[in-house]
């Protein structure tokens, strides 16, 4: 419908682009190219130290993230908070909590939330795109236009809309906020390069064959789309991360914080961002780095997967 | 002295982590004025590279260009980007292959055509719109001044390589370099446009270096012909002689598979065999052995030499085709 | 050309039509539907009975839809509960939408006269230093919440370099004309009222900016090493044109195709990052009217920004795609 046709060109034509009849030399030719992608392998540096982190940071975090271990210290009425003292090198937080701890075990949640809704995200596109790509005709049109609706609201404006849904919102309300928005990206993105498959010699071929319609989706035209999802997916990852820091920002984020969360902690910074800067520069610092780092490998994968730069 | 003299020209294409490859290997050739020159070969042989290169068309990173280039007697290859600027499209002009993405597309025709003349003659945009009208005559677009306000995609193909000719030849170069002009367009249309170029380089005294895969062109175009094999000539010749008696096994192979209207019914083409490969080693031995018919154990371990056969006639080969000799019917 | 702008148009009624409908619904998919919404925590199982009669609630739901629909023709979008609670949704619209109109401009300005020109020379330089600079860089903005980068300049820059941090005007008694506070300064010729709103205007617009100018920079030099590669290019080069002709006439008119479109699609992530922005800086636009709602759960004014926003998304993106026609004649002269 109206929102620019332009934006539903730019992701048909990254679909296109990306897709490829010749799904396993891409690949190869895709990852020969990435081993040697500097900024590929830095995304993944960035990407693997902290997952390592999330993974290992109950054991290393030095005290319990929601324990008010230095409770005493803060004085509401002068607006002080525990400084760094031996055995908290980064201080503690507005409650009273091992700050590096909260931070260490923080990449658990955000991590989380980023791979929730980009899986839901992207579980929602894949049927929509599916059925879509899949079977063509009004099916085509019924899905791509109610598709169409949802693309032209902005994205990040309809995020904070489904947030404010919930009258008392939890960590499964913001990952639902943030991943229903991506489900209409990702279906046109499959439907785009499902078009540009089912056109496709191979599957021509197959059909020709006789191969039946289910077979022909899911063993060809599906797998052979995959190159763009995958490419959107770890774009997502960052954006899903950041999108739930807003949500924090604007008071629709989980108001739950004995487990912490990298956007919540930088969220309830806000108020004493002048006084106490440290509490939003840390998780600032974690979110920007981790988004880098699922953007650079995503930037990077769009650029191997490329076939213009394969010569 | 001749218009264009073009020395031992190489051109050494360098990607980052591969080795350079030679896309043009010691080329000479000379073009006097007004004269037809043709370079000949399949693609990859090095043609349009070398086009480019006497123009200074190629990316400045990664070809790696050397020899000389000698245009009325200053070396194109050591001037400055400024001082070439100045002499190309207006002492030398080109023409490519593929007229619909060598116009812009957003610009109206007629400004691309005076966009040169205002460059090199100083014309207003008015003036130069008028000549520009002339010049569409000229070459034979009908209704030139409406043509002008339109856009390349609403000309048909053949109209758009008249335009790209008119515009190469709008300050009346002394050379014209046509790379494979009529490739793209319809048979029928073929024959039109290398009519006009005839006339038009016959007209205005322009010299044309015409660059194609076609014997065809060149038989109904050039004076003179330079075969170019894996980035070097191999037989340079006269068109008459090259005809009458090609003597490169690779010439005598492309002359061969032109099909003919009056051989026997039943006879078959004679293709050449294989395919040009991306990077031809002229090392050790000859670069057409492996295709080669007349290969012989020599071909395959030194590299052939070019041989001044007298009369302008040069060859690159061990084992040359020898000339016919008209042969007796015997009954 | 006017058939392709009727048929635009009359999808444009389309999706409106579809967004109220969603609209609508999203607001009874609250739970306990918009009487508890309206009451808060407040609200009696009674107050809520009687709200939802005096709404029409207890209608059927089409008739209420056509209901909706009929107020919201006549510009009756209801009352504000929580951000200037009683005002009407449309006042608190007319009010504060010159300034977040001023703010996105700027920001757009900002955005293309430094991406547009630093694209084309990374593109030129491909693979340099200075190219590998300023790609990462435009990652790093992609990285960075917009609502911390606005604290950090805020923070910061503003008493550096002597901005002014919060609102959009010092009370100077600025006469008002069009609601464009620097637009207003000009008309009236008070200097000082358009300088000091300027000044309001540059640190969430720097701010703001980041957004559309991480994409009008990559998309420019993704565009330019492109157009660079294009035969047409070559052509002018062999007519031995001047490198600025060649740049502004060949290279840049081309590579711009994509930009224009990429700027009509940024305006959705800048009016989400309005709310954002305006929110840091007190800056009293649609954006901070949409933070306050979604802190307080103030639904009617909610509910008219976000179709408001939608349908400007909307409008903006069919003024874009119209404008390419005007420079694309192959669109044009279809």
């Amino acid at each position: 419908m109206a929102i620019g046709s332009a934006k539903k060109e730019r992701i048909d034509s990254l679909a296109e682009s990306t897709a490829d009849d010749s799904g396993v030399s891409l690949a190869a030719s895709a990852w020969k190219r990435l081993r040697r992608s500097p900024v590929f392998l830095f995304g993944s540096f960035i990407i693997v130290a902290f997952v390592i982190i999330a993974i290992i940071s109950p054991w290393i975090a030095p005290h319990d993230p929601s324990a008010r271990d230095l409770a005493d210290q803060v004085i509401k009425a002068r607006n002080e908070i525990p400084k760094p003292q031996p055995g908290y090198p980064l201080g503690g937080d507005l409650q009273g909590r091992d700050f590096l701890s909260r931070l260490l075990v923080g990449a658990q949640q955000t991590l989380l939330v980023g791979v929730f809704a980009t899986l839901i995200g992207l579980v929602g596109g894949l049927a929509l795109g599916t059925l879509a790509g899949a079977f063509g005709g009004w099916v085509d049109s019924l899905v791509m236009r109610f598709v169409d609706v949802m693309l032209s609201i902005p994205q990040l404006l309809l995020a904070f809309g489904i947030g404010a849904l919930f009258a008392k919102p939890n960590l499964f309300t913001v990952i639902l906020a943030v991943s229903i928005v991506q489900i209409p990206v990702f279906a046109r993105l499959l439907r785009g390069s499902m078009l540009a498959q089912r056109e496709s010699d191979h599957v021509l071929a197959a059909t020709s064959l006789g191969v039946k319609h289910g077979a022909i989706v899911f063993r060809h035209m599906l797998p052979n789309s995959l190159g763009p999802v995958i490419v959107q997916s770890t774009l997502v990852l960052a954006t899903s991360i950041i999108d739930a820091a807003a949500l924090s920002f604007l008071g629709l984020g989980n108001p739950d914080d004995r487990i912490p969360e990298w956007g919540q902690m930088l969220g309830g910074a806000q108020t004493v961002i002048d006084t106490h800067p440290q509490l939003a520069f840390w998780p600032a610092g974690c979110i920007i780095a981790i988004a880098l780092g699922f953007t650079l490998v995503g930037e990077s994968l769009r650029d191997a997967l490329d076939p213009k730069n394969r010569r | 002295m001749a218009l264009l003299e073009v020395r031992d020209l190489t051109v050494q294409f360098q990607r980052k982590g591969e080795p350079s490859f030679t896309a043009v290997d010691q080329v000479s050739f000379d073009v006097e004025p007004g004269q037809t020159v043709g370079l000949v070969g399949e693609s990859g042989c090095g043609k349009s590279v070398t086009s480019l290169a006497i123009m200074g068309l190629l990316p400045k990173r990664g070809a790696k260009v050397s020899g000389t280039v000698d245009f009325e007697g200053t070396d194109l290859l050591r001037l400055s980007d400024k001082q070439l600027r100045d002499k190309r499209g207006r002492d030398l002009g080109m023409v490519f292959q593929d007229p619909l993405s060598s116009l812009n597309p957003v610009i109206p025709i007629g400004v691309q055509v005076t966009e040169v003349l205002e460059r090199h003659r100083g014309l207003s945009r008015k003036t130069a719109m008028v000549e520009a009208a002339e010049l569409l005559e000229k070459v034979g677009i009908p209704d030139p001044t409406r043509r002008l306000t339109e856009y390349p995609h609403q000309l048909s193909g053949g109209m758009r390589q008249r335009a790209l000719i008119a515009i190469a030849l709008a300050c009346r170069p002394r050379l014209l370099i046509a790379d494979e002009p009529t490739t793209a367009l319809d048979v029928t249309i073929q024959a039109q446009i290398l009519t006009l170029l005839k006339g038009l380089v016959k007209d205005l005294g322009t010299a044309l270096v015409m660059i194609t895969h076609d014997l065809g062109v060149v038989a109904g175009l050039c004076d003179e012909v330079n075969v170019l094999y894996g980035g070097r000539v191999v037989e340079k010749a006269q068109r008459h002689e090259l005809f009458a008696q090609p003597r490169h096994p690779y010439t005598h192979g492309l002359l061969a598979s032109i099909p003919r209207l009056d051989a026997p019914r039943g006879e078959r083409l004679n293709p050449i065999r294989g395919s040009v490969a991306d990077n031809i080693p002229w090392d050790n031995g000859c670069a057409f052995a492996p295709r080669c018919p007349n290969a012989l154990d020599i071909c395959r371990e030194r590299t052939p030499v070019q041989e001044d056969l007298g009369g302008g006639r040069l060859l690159r080969c061990h084992n040359p085709v020898q000339p016919e000799v008209p042969q007796e019917v015997s009954a | 050309m006017l058939r392709y702008t009727v048929r635009r148009l009359i999808q444009l009624l389309g999706v409106v039509l579809v967004l109220s409908l969603l609209v609508f619904a999203w607001l009874r998919a609250l739970p306990g539907g918009p009487a508890s919404a309206l009451l808060g925590d407040r609200g009696t199982d009674e107050s809520r009975a009687a709200l939802n009669k005096q709404l029409g609630l207890d209608q059927p739901i089409f008739i209420q839809y056509f209901k909706f629909l009929g107020r919201a023709l006549t510009g009756d979008f209801g009352n504000s509960t929580g951000v200037q609670p009683g005002d009407s949704v449309v006042d608190i619209f007319v009010q504060r939408f010159p300034a977040t109109i001023e703010l996105s401009v700027f920001a757009i300005i900002l955005a293309v006269i430094v991406g547009i020109p630093l694209g084309y020379v990374a593109a030129k330089r491909r693979g340099t230093w200075f190219d590998n600079l300023s790609v990462g860089g435009s990652l790093i903005g992609v990285a960075v919440p917009v609502f911390f980068l606005a604290f950090v300049l805020k923070e910061v820059l503003a008493s550096k370099l002597g901005l002014p941090s919060v609102g959009r005007q010092d009370a100077i008694g600025a006469t008002r004309v069009t609601g464009f506070f620097v637009l207003d300064g000009i008309l009236t010729q008070e200097w000082d009222a358009a300088w000091n709103a300027l000044k309001h205007l540059f640190l969430p617009a720097i701010a703001l900016a980041t957004i559309p100018f991480a994409v009008v920079f990559r998309i420019t030099r993704a565009a330019v090493l492109d157009v660079m590669d294009e035969d047409y290019v070559r052509t002018a080069e062999a007519k031995g044109l001047t490198a600025q002709v060649v740049r502004s006439r060949h290279v840049l008119r081309n590579a711009m195709l994509p930009v224009v479109t990429t700027i009509g699609l940024q305006i959705g992530a800048l009016l989400a990052g309005a709310v954002l922005t305006e929110k840091v800086f007190a800056f009293s636009g649609v954006g901070e009217a949409l933070a306050l709602g979604f802190e307080r759960r103030d639904y009617p004014v909610l509910q008219m920004l976000i179709m408001v926003a939608a349908v400007v998304y909307v409008v903006v993106n069919l003024l874009v795609d119209l404008s390419y026609a005007l420079i694309d004649p192959r669109i044009r002269t279809r």
